[in-house]
């Protein structure tokens, strides 16, 4: 078991998911609650990479991220080295071939939310900031949940971005999904069945998780937030 | 007083009204359909007409011309709807609560009581909103639109769950308290019995266009005789 490659892949997970939730929950309250007619196109935008093949994104990133542009040099110069093949360029990366896994959720959870409690919260005064902490979240906290899972395990699985991007660099871009195709190119089976095992594991972890709560928000068992005046 | 000259179209239907409504409790009674609930949510703020300015105490809310649309929480103006729209995660002191963020605790507590105490459901305070009636529902309602001090309130068949006696109770304390407060009320109904009841003027609304405005005796003369006429029909 290549225990760095593990931790590598926990902390990228970590700070994408994390990344991820700082963009998509504004990004979706604005799909939600905005009125532009520049809405569609954003949505298109975000939902991109989610049909985009992995190897493709992962091989614009590299260009774009590389020696030969001016925004590669750029942040070479800010950050002291190239993006590419970092730990930095991969959370890069991974954000966003992610994103659609983090906004569609939020996106499909915000606008449940019944439009007369929105009515009700902006006629009492809430501002954007305060109907989202306080009425969209609350009320769509299991597609927060959904969003979170599904954006932390889908940058724990990610290869081709990951591949392309990153390459195989121990400690710095080598993930657990880099370990498991080097055990299957070299042929050690054993080794790839246990990094697969844990990844599907953890797939499996998670999914229990998101549907415990379905189950449970079926059941009556929950009303979440509970608030006292 | 509230000053409105509006246009807007929503799909194909077409609301136009100009009026001054000077009374403090008006009524704006018209079938289903006539364009109530579409002028209570644009004075609300709730929605933008495509055209016109609306003016509370000579204060401007809106004004097409010059792009001026005052946001639903910066109007002073309440909106209570038959849908009573009780944030489900907040208990009843809470969802009164809700539009008093900027008082501190003390200040909000007192005022949470004392609205839940003007529509008699003081008893409700820690309760859930899955927990009480559709009647409380919408006292709770009441009291979390009144909570913030509105200049205007607006009210779209809020009473529907109400059985009459608890309604006419409830409507006479409200109608009291709002004289005190001096909050202009605007209350939307299809039930001629309800314009009736109070001594309000009356603003009658057909196919979102404003037919007559005057006093409800005399602006539903007509109504009432209707109903006279099919009372004593046997």
């Amino acid at each position: 078991m290549d225990w760095q490659a593990f931790a590598l892949s926990l902390r990228l997970a970590t700070v994408t998911t994390l990344i991820l939730l700082a963009i998509a929950v504004p990004l979706a309250a604005v799909l939600v609650l905005g009125r532009s007619r520049w809405l569609a196109a954003l949505e298109a935008l975000a939902t991109l990479p989610m049909v985009l093949p992995p190897t493709v994104l992962g091989f614009f990133l590299l260009v774009l991220l590389g020696p030969r542009t001016a925004v590669g040099r750029g942040i070479a110069t800010l950050l002291g080295h190239p993006l590419a093949f970092s730990f930095e360029g991969l959370v890069v990366g991974s954000v966003i071939y992610s994103l659609p896994f983090a906004v569609q959720p939020l996106v499909a959870g915000f606008a449940s939310v019944d439009s007369s409690l929105v009515d009700a919260a902006r006629l009492l005064g809430a501002g954007p900031l305060r109907l989202v902490s306080s009425i969209l979240i609350p009320l769509a906290r299991r597609s927060l949940l959904a969003a979170v899972v599904l954006s932390f395990l889908h940058t724990v699985g990610e290869f081709g971005v990951v591949l392309m991007l990153g390459g195989d660099i121990p400690g710095a871009t080598r993930t657990l999904s880099i370990v498991l195709y080097n055990q299957v190119e070299n042929f050690d089976y054993a080794a790839a069945g246990r990094t697969a095992a844990i990844l599907l594991g953890m797939s499996v972890l998670a999914l229990a998780l998101i549907y415990s709560k379905t189950q449970s928000r079926a059941s009556g068992g929950s009303r979440g937030s509970k608030r006292h005046a | 007083m509230l000053d409105l000259a509006l246009g807007a179209h929503r799909g194909g239907f077409h609301l136009q009204v100009e009026c001054k409504l000077t009374s403090d409790w008006t009524v704006i009674f018209g079938p289903s359909g006539a364009g109530k609930t579409t002028l209570l949510r644009l004075l609300a703020g709730l929605d933008r007409p495509e055209q016109g300015r609306i003016a509370l105490d000579d204060r401007l809310l809106a004004d097409t011309a010059s792009g001026l649309h005052l946001p639903p929480g910066r109007r002073q103006t309440s909106l209570v709807a038959q849908q009573t729209a009780l944030f489900p995660h907040l208990t009843v002191a809470a969802n009164v609560a809700y539009g008093l963020h900027s008082l501190n605790a003390a200040s909000r507590s007192t005022r949470v009581a004392a609205m839940l105490e003007l529509v008699g459901a003081s008893a409700l305070a820690l309760r859930w909103p899955e927990s009480i009636s559709g009647g409380e529902a919408q006292r709770v309602a009441l009291a979390r639109a009144l909570a913030p001090a509105p200049r205007l309130l607006l009210l779209d068949e809020p009473f529907s769950a109400l059985d009459g006696v608890a309604s006419d109770a409830l409507l006479e304390r409200l109608q009291r308290w709002l004289s005190e407060n001096r909050v202009q009320t605007i209350l939307a109904t299809h039930d001629v019995t309800d314009a009736l009841a109070t001594s309000a003027e009356v603003l009658l609304l057909r196919e979102g266009r404003l037919v007559a405005l005057g006093p409800a005796a005399q602006v539903l003369a007509a109504e009432r005789d209707r109903i006279a006429q099919r009372l004593g029909t046997p």
